[in-house]
This record gives C-alpha cells, structure tokens and sequence, in this order.
C-alpha cells in the first residue's frame, strides 16, 4: 500500500530517477519546510512506528496481526466456513432480481479492491523479499489469510451503522459505526473516538493516499520519458482527479475503473505465464519459500527478519483494521449487513494472498536473489541489510527486472500500471477523506468542494516535493486509524457476533432465499 | 384462464410497432393481459467509483421513474384507454435476459419485441438483445421487423 517510503522503497524509485541537479537549489526551502515538520510531527510518528525494545518490530504491525487473529478466532474462522458463501453473494447468486440496478457486492468489492491493490503489491513486496528472502512470503501469505478476518469485521459494522439520506444517498465508514455502535452498547466516549478516527482518516487521505501516490507516479514517469519537474506531473494529476471528483466527469473515472481490473489481471497472468514457463522451478520455489519462512536462509535476522517483513507487508497492503474498506463497501444497499461482510473478506485473499504472492514467486523464480552456490544460503549485500540482488535493483525495480527476465517488454506495463493504480488508489482516498471530512463538517456541497479542491492541491504538492517526514506523517496517520479502528472492533464484534449467528441459522434454514437457478 | 402477452418496449419506433402488434395479437386471443416491460441496461459487474456507489440508490430511483413517466406509464395508459387489460414494468439488467426471466416469472405466452434498434461495432461483436433474446428464451419470441 502507501507505506514504501517507510519501507525504502521510495527511495528506490528516487534513485532510479537520479536526483536533479536543479532540485538542488530549490531544496532549502524544501528543507525548512520538512525540518519544521519533523520537529512537530516526529514524536507522533515515532511512536506509531516504533519497535518492541531490542528488535525492529513495529507494533503497530502487532497490533494489527493480533487483531486480525482474535477475529479469526472469536468469529469462528469465518474466512474460511463462509468463503463459498462469499463467492455466492459475489456472483450474484443471493440477489434479488427486483433489487437489480443498486450496487452489487461485485461492484463494492470491486471499488475497495482498487483503493487497495496498489503500488504496494508491485514494490512494497519486492522490498519485503528483498530483506526477508522468499520466507517473507510464507508469513505475508499467513497475516494475509488472518486479516481476512478483520476486513469481515469492519465492513459488516460499516454497512450496519452507516446513514442513510432522505434523497437515497449514503455515507458509512467507522466514525459512524463508532458513535453509533458505541452508544448501542451504552459506552461512553464513541463520539470523541469516532472524531479523533476522522482526523486521523483526512491526514491519511491527504498523505498516503494521495501525496505518495502523486510521488511515486511521478517517479516512474520520469523514471520513462527522463527527469522534469514535479509539479508538472502534479498538475497533469490534479487537473485529471479534480475532473473526476468535482467536475464529475464519469468518463475518466469508467475508464480507469475499467482499465486498472484489466492491469490487475494482466499484472496476474504475466506472471503466471513467467511461472508456467519456469514449472519446473515452481516446487523449488515453494521450498525456498517454506524453508525460508523458519530458517530465514540467511537472511538478515534469520526466521524473524522473515516473519517481520511478511507481517509488514500483508498489514500495509490489504488494510485490513484500518477501516478504509468499511468506507468504500458501506455504499451497497442490503438487507443483511453481513453479507457485505461475507464479500469484503475476499479483498485481502485477493490483495494479498494471491496478488502479492504472486510478485513473490516471480521475483523468487527468477532468480534475482543471489545465492551462495556453497551454502545454498542468500547472500546479503555489502551493507548486510537486504539480500543481494543481480544488478542491485531493489523495490519496484527487482520486481521490474524479475518480470523483464520472462518478458522482456514486461516493465513498460509495469510502469503503466503504476501510474493508474496511483490514480486509482487517489481516486479511492478522495472518497474516504471526504467522508471523514463531511462527518467532522457537515455534509453539504461547499463543504464537500472546500474538501476536494485541498485534495487536489495536495497531489501538486506532493508530486513536487520530496517530503520524507510528511509522508511519514501521513503513513502514520494511516495506521493511526487502525490504532483507533481496532480498539472500538474490541468493543463492537459482540455486534457483528449477533449478526453472524441469526444469518448463519437463517441460511441454513432456507430463510435466507437463492435466486439463481 | 386468460393470456399473458409480454411486449418490451425500448422508446423506439420499434418498440411501438411491437406494441401495436401486441395490441392486435390481445383483440384476436379475446381474454388477454398485456404486459408492457422496459428494460434499463445494467451489469452488476461493472466497475465504479466509491462516491458513484454513494449515489447509486438515488440514481436508480431517478431511472426507473424517468423510463415509467416516459416510456411505460403512457403505453399502458393507451393501452388501458382502448380497453385492454393492461400493466407496466420496469427492471434494471440486460434486456434479453431480464425479458426471459419476467416472461417465465409472469407467465406470459409469448414476447413480443421489436427488432434491434441498436447498430455498428457493438452489435457485430456483442449481437443485439433481440438476436440475444431470440436465442435464448424460453417461450415463443415474435419479433416485429
């Protein structure tokens, strides 16, 4: 997802580009700007990061994992007894033909997948195996399957308490299942956690889905067509979102609602026709995979360094906790609530545990780690932080190569993909930010457009800077909303427990009717 | 038992001839109900954005007035006026499909459409909903040329 500045790859990317010798002067400026961030936002960020003493573990990456462990278990591995069902709703099957013309769940699953599938699961990964060894993805494959979990959790509440207009609009997301469900329960403090989740929500909006995305877009641009200012490519952004978000050009939006499936299915079959044509490495390389994951074959900091960077990634891709999906599936007009949970729960299956492995196998089939032919271990580069890589590409350039190695043109869609995933993911966030700004401010057309024009100001912003510490910030904001997030799920899942044991004996009842034939 | 006649209209001139042939099908049959249904093109597998999911409740709502107020409500209001017995329908999905399945769940004898009004590139490549429904149905099809 949005976290590759934190994670390196960013810089990655940056030194693809080279650093502009005109950026040069312009950058003290840049730099009291980012120095004075710093100071005022470091301890936040600091802390959102920060490590268990004595490792590099960041907690928040805990707290997410455990979370989504204690709903896979309090809700009975519903990820894995309701996964048929969800392909059913997904289908269409559980439909009634009169409801026809409202958002199907194919289509909610469809608009939360494209705020998620990203960037990260191009480059964040190849990071990921980059330090970690293939082992990483036995562990990213693993949270991937537990988040699944937490993504049920959210979105089931999201649709229950979202609010519902006298015009036939809607608006849900978790600062409206906070106050709501809060105040259901009878607890105190719903409101002050439901508006402290929308600030958190804005910041993310503004910074990781929005100014990142506008950074790394840039990047691969440049990285193309050869170096030239940001702000040009900012512009080029701002004026094509703002298209679509205020002059509501639906156009612009089909089409890249259209196109970025289509790269998600092309970026998929690439690489199983990469895999296809090394079959007869596939096995080798899910036992690099396996023996990997507890042996970390000689990976920096062994079987934990694998388990840590797995971890990571699948927390930073699927966002599961972090309440972003509940926003983007809480559109859909249902009578059961939970059924968008059932649907939901397919994203980090699809983000992750198939999207993101995928980039796995490549990058492992290809043979871009290096391996010492004595030791059968990894070998680490002269830093001895990442493994060594031939070429020494790492981020979003390892994966470019390892595809380039089965097809040579590969990294020209690469590159393209990129770029609209980043517009997607904007597109996505615009939305989320907007609905956490409408809750802080009141819905209405002024407000909304006092919201909109700030989001487009921040994509030139963020495509011509290179602002380390407020991409920081706002990837601290992102997972600051799974901080709040996920302690008011504790608090809510006994309600989504009620739903799921009615539905569950309605369904096998038969109450709950089939349409299709 | 009186019959069922399914007619889809598509606020065409097409569509109107069907409806008149319909009309004379009803005199001849004697004890007849027409059914007059207008399909509104929609994939539930198409691809939107958040706030077009937002929204879309209301925008439903608009189409299926839009398409009754102009399209269903004055053809069986005609209807009605020249005596038959008659009702309007309006169903969001793919026309050939949504046409089989209302004839099927109404019980109606047979469907009448007119023949396609659509044209160029995407019926050569997709075919037209008549062709479509022709091919398809699971009761007797006339299609007025």
């Amino acid at each position: 997802m949005k976290n590759l500045a934190k994670l390196g790859a960013g810089s990655a990317l940056t030194a693809l580009v080279g650093s502009p010798a005109l950026a040069q002067e312009a950058m003290s400026l840049d730099q009291k700007v980012n120095e004075a961030f710093a100071a005022v936002t470091g301890p936040f960020v600091n802390f959102i990061f920060m490590s268990f003493p004595g490792t590099n573990f960041p907690w928040i990456v805990m707290w997410l994992v455990i979370a989504a462990t204690v709903f896979t278990l309090y809700f009975g591995f519903v990820q894995f007894r309701f996964f048929k069902h969800a392909i059913q709703l997904v289908k269409g099957d559980y439909s009634d033909p009169n409801d026809a013309g409202e958002v199907s769940h194919f289509q909610a699953l469809a608009t939360a997948l494209s705020g998620t599938v990203g960037l990260g699961n191009i480059a964040g990964v190849a990071v990921a195996v980059g330090i970690g060894g293939p082992g990483a993805t036995f562990w990213m494959i693993l949270a991937g399957l537990l988040g699944m979990a937490s993504k049920f959790t959210e979105c089931t509440l999201g649709v229950k308490y979202r609010n519902e207009y006298a015009d036939g609009t809607v608006s849900g997301g978790p600062m409206y299942y906070i106050s709501k469900g809060f105040k259901e329960l009878g607890l105190p403090g719903g409101k002050f956690l439901a508006v402290l989740f929308s600030i958190f929500c804005i910041l993310g909006a503004l910074g990781g889905g929005n100014m990142f995305q506008a950074n790394q877009a840039h990047a691969q641009i440049s990285g193309i067509v050869g170096d030239y200012p940001g702000w040009i490519t900012g512009i080029i952004f701002a004026g094509v979102v703002f298209a679509v978000i205020v002059g509501g050009i639906k156009s612009i939006a089909n089409v890249t609602e259209k196109v970025v499936p289509i790269m998600g299915i092309l970026y998929v079959g690439a690489a199983l026709i990469i895999l296809l044509v090394n079959y007869d490495k596939i096995g080798w390389a899910f036992g690099q995979i396996f023996d990997g994951a507890f042996t970390g074959l000689g990976v920096a900091g062994g079987m934990v360094g694998a388990l840590i960077q797995g971890f990571k990634r699948a927390a930073f891709s699927n966002e599961a906790g972090v309440g972003s999906a509940a926003i983007a599936h809480s559109a859909v007009r249902t009578k059961e609530p939970i059924t968008e949970g059932f649907v939901s729960l397919l994203e980090p299956l699809i983000d992750t545990v198939v999207i993101c492995t995928m980039t796995a196998l490549v990058i492992t089939i290809s043979q871009q780690l290096i391996i010492d032919p004595e030791t059968g271990n990894y070998m680490l580069n002269e830093a001895g932080s990442s493994i060594a890589t031939v070429g020494g590409t790492s981020g979003v350039a390892l994966t470019s190569a390892a595809f380039a190695s089965g097809i040579s043109w590969f990294p020209y869609v690469l590159a393209i993909a990129v770029i609209l995933f980043a517009f997607s993911t904007m597109i996505s966030w615009s939305y989320y930010g907007l609905k956490a700004w409408t809750y802080l401010f009141g819905e209405g057309k002024g407000s909304e457009l006092t919201f909109k024009i700030i989001f487009c100001v921040f994509i030139v912003i963020g495509a011509a800077a290179s602002l380390g510490p407020v991409i920081d910030f706002s990837d601290a904001a992102i997972f600051a909303m799974a901080v709040v997030n996920i302690f008011c799920l504790y608090f809510l899942m006994k309600l989504v427990r009620k739903e799921l044991m009615s539905y569950g004996s309605r369904l096998r009842s038969g109450e709950i009717k089939r349409f299709a034939k | 038992m009186s019959a069922k006649l399914l007619i889809g209209l598509d606020g065409a001139a097409s569509g109107s001839r069907a409806l008149s042939y319909g009309k004379r099908m009803a005199t001849l049959i004697g004890d007849c109900e027409i059914l007059v249904a207008y399909v509104i093109e929609w994939s539930p597998y198409s691809f939107q954005t958040a706030e077009e999911n937002a929204q879309r409740h209301k925008r439903r709502e608009e189409e299926l007035k839009l398409a009754n107020e102009r399209v269903v409500n004055p053809a069986v209001k005609a209807l009605q006026d020249e005596g038959f017995k008659a009702s309007g329908i309006v169903r969001h999905g793919h026309v050939a499909e949504v046409l089989n399945d209302l004839a099927v769940e109404k019980g109606a004898e047979q469907i009448i459409v007119g023949r396609s009004s659509e044209g160029g590139f995407a019926k050569r490549l997709f075919g037209s909903a008549t062709s479509n429904l022709v091919m398809h149905a699971s009761v007797p099809v006339t299609v007025i040329g």
